[in-house]
């Protein structure tokens, strides 16, 4: 045991610390605390480089995300005699998949906050809302895709609707995996408890919901509401 | 509890295999993330129905539309940043932080040159019936 008064900070600031793993805490004390990998407070810890990890690959996730928002930005005009983006937006499903995206980032965040105070039944019931909500995303989506197909807008139609297919497409994708991963988490917490790999794999999969949710910001706003006042 | 408390492995909220700081105590209460989460939703809803708001008004003079959207799109990604993801501006960030501002310079590059040079080829492109004739 360290003597904490050596730090000049709260106990809980302490725990808070440990607890983040893109951990935040505007109030944080200049000196180097144990296991931040600060100073010489020796390496940092598995929770936190773990995290660091994994936001790195989440910010390569949205370097590729860009890439394909890119291209769909050049490719908008190319309708090829087709429908534009205005004849195939319906905002009201935009509007209720935004919605229920929102939440489950909302829940996802009340089952991380669960998993701290090591609350199973709260954890497993906010994983449960998360799925259900993200379900409810993939679903609509899903509609939209067969509706448009139905109509003829499929992607070979023209380059504005391959590029519309490969943008929305990949983040369903992202959010149908992550769907996966939730279920496997689940089953992994009810078998294993709160073992410290769980709760490292639970941050990363926050993080990775979260992130989500960023990409489809810019989905909804470049592609849908853009394009309806096109 | 009475569950976990058959785990084997389970030795109380802080494992000593878990990697912690000497002096770490087990837990932390909720309230603190809630208070966070709660706040982020409600930035972000309000947020959301702003850009929609936006979408679909007459009131906005409609060249100023997208900008309104960009800047609402931006905004949000900026709340989920700060609430859902916790990067402040924290020394204990600094990691976080400089990696967050090289993806977003990478992805400025990637999206802002496309379009820039697409653009300008676009324009410089032979028009297309001049492009057949050479192709005879």
């Amino acid at each position: 045991m360290t003597d904490l008064s050596t730090f000049s900070t709260s106990r809980e600031a302490l725990l808070r610390r440990r607890e983040e793993p893109v951990g935040h805490d505007p109030h944080a004390p200049r000196e180097a605390v144990p296991g931040s990998g600060h100073g010489a407070s020796g390496p940092a810890s598995k929770r936190v480089i773990v995290g660091y990890g994994f936001w790195i690959f989440l910010l390569s996730d949205i370097v590729m995300f860009s890439c394909f928002f890119a291209a769909y930005a050049v490719l908008q005009g190319a309708t090829a005699g087709g429908p534009s983006a205005r004849d195939i937006v319906d905002l009201p499903r935009v509007g209720v998949e935004t919605g229920a995206l929102l939440l489950s980032s909302f829940t996802c965040g009340l089952s991380f906050a669960a998993t701290n105070v090591r609350n199973k039944l709260w954890t497993q019931a906010f994983l449960a809302i998360t799925a259900l909500l993200g379900l409810i995303f993939v679903g609509l989506e899903l509609q939209e895709f067969i509706e448009l197909a139905m109509a003829g807008a499929t992607p070979q139609r023209s380059a504005f609707l391959t590029a519309f297919y490969t943008l929305v497409g990949c983040h369903g994708l992202h959010v149908s995996v992550g769907g996966l991963w939730l279920a496997t988490m689940m089953a992994q917490l009810q078998v294993k408890g709160f073992r410290p790999e769980i709760v490292h794999r639970l941050i990363c999969f926050n993080l990775f919901w979260h992130a989500l949710d960023i990409v489809w910001v810019g989905v909804f706003s470049i592609v849908y509401l853009m394009g309806a006042t096109a | 509890m009475s569950h976990l408390e058959h785990d084997p492995h389970y030795t109380g909220a802080l494992d000593h295999r878990e990697d912690h700081a000497p002096g770490d105590a087990p837990q932390e209460s909720a309230g603190h993330w809630v208070r966070n989460y709660l706040l982020g939703l409600a930035f972000a809803t309000a947020l959301t129905i702003a850009s929609f708001w936006a979408a679909t008004t007459n009131m906005i003079w409609a060249p100023a539309v997208p900008v309104a959207i960009v800047v609402f799109a931006v905004a949000q990604m900026g709340v989920h940043l700060v609430f859902f993801l916790h990067i402040t501006t924290g020394p204990d960030n600094t990691n976080n932080v400089l990696a967050l501002a090289f993806g977003i310079l990478v992805v400025f590059l990637i999206f802002a040159g496309s379009i820039w040079i697409m653009d300008h080829l676009n324009a410089n492109m032979m028009p297309m019936d001049q492009m057949m004739q050479m192709q005879r």
